[in-house]
């Protein structure tokens, strides 16, 4: 990060509703000994404690891009607030985003794709939503932005835990990992969380991404933290779960989010690259993210690829090791998602 | 042969202007730097974000991350105009009168010239600021179009529309015409008589520099591998026409335009830090300065229409001497 200027500074997006505990998690990363420094954008100064001339207050603004495609949208002011910023980039190792509890955060992640001056000189590096564990329930009733934030999440810091039986709490967490089944999930107090759990991600970069998640989409039976699961299953009530590749359409009450996790074998790269462009420009206003490893035939290196709305990016990400399997893995996160379609679809891109 | 007298700041340069004959350069941090008798260095905005420079009162307003206004004139003055809280001032502005415009998320003010303030909110962020040659009225680039405001007097305020993000504003030298640049790749334009709707489009990047030429018969602007230069005599300015594409370079961008002040030149700045001389009439070259270390961000030719000051996104600036 210290070496040249061409470096991308990362940027980590905070979402989360008001009371949350965005503000705490802020204060720790503003104030915490970890040799970074760090510039902040929020929408109010409001509660954080620490004096820091990198804060820097913005007006949310939400600019619909006018070339008619309705989910391409850009925060106008981080584009400017960036650009200020990155004329003095020795003052900062990153950005951390703040939005406001309402916030939709696919605009703030678009910024970082879709404006070639943000794109020059910034990097998404993850976004991480903060959900208060005993109210989550209730903000998933009277709106849509809650479930937007963690469906949209790379790492989901679910606070408050203490406020909440074991019970609930495991629900909760049953709840989020059906709207959100990629991301990764921290049980926390007062936002207790490693910083290094939701900084320096790479949770968009093509190279770290899926590596940082060994055991990505492996399975929703998931051991994917350091707690010990009970599987009591309690969020699949009636719901057939016999094997992993089914759509997700959660029977959880007040969730309107799917994930759809598909797996296949090797790929014909004629047919996959064709069908994924296609989906993406037909169905991109309804995914929200989508992220897969991709084995694709005659390739003897892993092709990872990621997704916001309309906007796909892939790249080789290493060589297969051996005795990996070659397996293609792809999970769409979003709304109205025809699940069947989609796998159909998908298999038929299979190499024969 | 063109020489180049350079001064090598470190930092982003956000102005290059010549205020009372001298070269002055402003950089990122606040510092105004000048090449008076020697280099020479006041500081003004702890961080500066927007500036403007004010040609009838020859100073240079400045607006900062200290959410200050600066007016910075020759001979190392720097005096502070108003004062608008914590948050960043995002555009300044001058006009008639010694009044001075400023933003700050969706509010615009007006300084008058004897210290008196007024307010515009707005639904919105304002982007940009510029005031008309004529009377008292200043426009604002917002969200989905322009607003004209008449600040010398009551009354509601003009609203210009077209949809999309319009970041900077600029009013033709004689008041006829208002132009925005946009977040996406064009410009946009109004004839303010009627109204009427101008669409500037093709460009590859976004358009950061415009400059109006002399009598304002064209508009210089960057954005393109060439400066894309259009035509403002006609009475429906440059609708129907095609604009001139001048210094076209086939692997640099052009950053920065700046209009001769007296005849149909002007310098061309890009990408690589060339600097070049291109005349409308023929598209007749001449390199006033070899690639750099950064893109060329601002640039302004003096009085006596003998030099030109220059500044780069890395602080290589410098005055190129064309008579010599």
């Amino acid at each position: 990060m210290s070496d040249a200027q061409t470096t991308q500074i990362p940027v980590t997006v905070l979402t989360g509703y008001l009371g949350a505990g965005k503000t705490t998690l802020l204060n720790r990363i503003l104030s915490e000994n970890h040799g970074k420094r760090y510039a902040v954008i929020v929408n109010e100064f409001g509660e954080i404690g620490i004096d820091n001339e990198l804060i820097v207050e913005s007006d949310e603004e939400i600019y619909e891009m006018n070339n008619g495609c309705v989910c391409c949208t850009v925060r106008g002011d981080l584009i400017r607030v960036v650009e200020g910023l990155m004329r003095r980039p020795g003052r900062f190792d990153a950005i951390v985003v703040e939005t406001t509890g309402l916030a939709d955060p696919v605009p703030v992640a678009q910024t970082f794709f879709m404006d070639d001056d943000v794109r020059s000189k910034t990097k998404l590096d993850a976004v991480v939503a903060l959900v208060d564990a005993k109210h989550l329930p209730l903000r998933l009733k009277d709106s849509r932005e809650a479930e937007d934030q963690i469906a949209f999440a790379d790492v989901v810091v679910l606070n408050k835990t203490d406020l909440v039986t074991p019970e609930e709490l495991a629900k909760v967490e049953a709840t989020i990992r059906a709207i959100n089944p990629a991301a990764r999930i921290h049980r926390t107090t007062r936002a207790g969380v490693a910083l290094s759990e939701v900084l320096d991600r790479g949770a968009f970069d093509l190279s770290r991404a899926l590596e940082n998640d060994p055991h990505f989409l492996e399975a929703h039976d998931h051991d994917h933290d350091h707690h010990d699961h009970d599987h009591d299953h309690h969020d699949h009530g009636g719901h057939d779960h016999h094997h992993h590749d089914h759509a997700h359409a959660s029977d959880i009450h007040d969730v309107t989010v799917q994930s759809v996790s598909l797996r296949g074998g090797e790929m014909d790269p004629k047919k996959f690259f064709p069908w994924i462009e296609k989906i993406t420009q037909m169905e991109g206003p309804n995914i929200l993210r989508l992220k897969g490893i991709i084995a694709l035939k005659g390739d003897d290196e892993r092709y990872v690829i990621q997704g916001v709305h309309m906007i796909i990016e892939g790249d080789h990400q290493r060589a297969w090791k051996d005795g990996e399997k070659h397996e293609s893995r792809l999970v769409f996160i979003g709304r109205e998602l025809d699940a069947e379609r989609l796998k159909k679809s998908f298999e038929a891109c299979q190499a024969a | 042969m063109p020489t180049v007298a350079p001064l090598d700041l470190d930092g982003h340069c956000l102005a290059a202007v010549f205020l009372d004959n001298v070269p002055h350069f402003a950089l990122a941090d606040g510092a105004v730097h000048r090449l008076d008798n020697g280099h020479k260095t006041i500081q003004a905005n702890d961080g500066l974000l927007s500036t403007f420079h004010d040609a009838a009162n020859d100073r240079l307003i400045t607006g900062g991350e200290d959410g200050k206004i600066f007016a910075v004139a020759a001979g190392g003055t720097v005096n502070e105009l108003a004062s608008a809280g914590k948050k960043w001032i995002t555009s300044v502005s001058a006009g008639p009168q010694g009044a001075i415009a400023y933003a700050t998320g969706k509010t615009a003010f007006v300084r008058f010239a004897d210290g008196k303030t007024k307010e515009f909110a707005h639904p919105r962020s304002v982007e940009g600021l510029a005031f008309s040659p004529k009377g008292m009225r200043f426009g604002v680039a917002r969200y989905n179009g322009a607003t004209l405001h008449f600040p010398a007097a009551e009354g509601k305020p003009v609203e210009l529309d077209w949809a999309g993000a319009h970041t900077g504003i600029t009013f033709s030298p004689d008041g006829a015409f208002l132009v925005t640049t946009m977040q996406e790749n064009a410009l946009h334009g109004w004839k303010l008589a009627d109204g009427k709707h101008m669409r500037m489009t093709g460009y590859p990047g976004k358009v950061k520099s415009l400059s109006w030429s002399v009598k304002g018969k064209w508009l210089a602007s960057s954005g393109a591998p060439a400066a894309i230069v259009w035509p403002f005599s006609g009475k429906d300015g440059p609708m129907g026409k095609a604009p001139l594409e001048l210094g076209t370079r086939g692997n640099a961008m052009v950053t920065s335009v700046a209009c001769h002040p007296s005849q149909d030149v002007v310098a061309v700045g890009y990408d690589d830090g060339m600097v070049m001389a291109v005349r409308f009439a023929d598209a007749k070259e001449v390199l006033l300065r070899r690639p750099g270390k950064g893109a060329i961000t601002a640039m302004m030719w003096d009085k006596e229409e003998r030099r030109v000051a220059f500044g780069s996104a890395a602080g290589d600036c410098g005055v190129i001497d064309i008579s010599a």
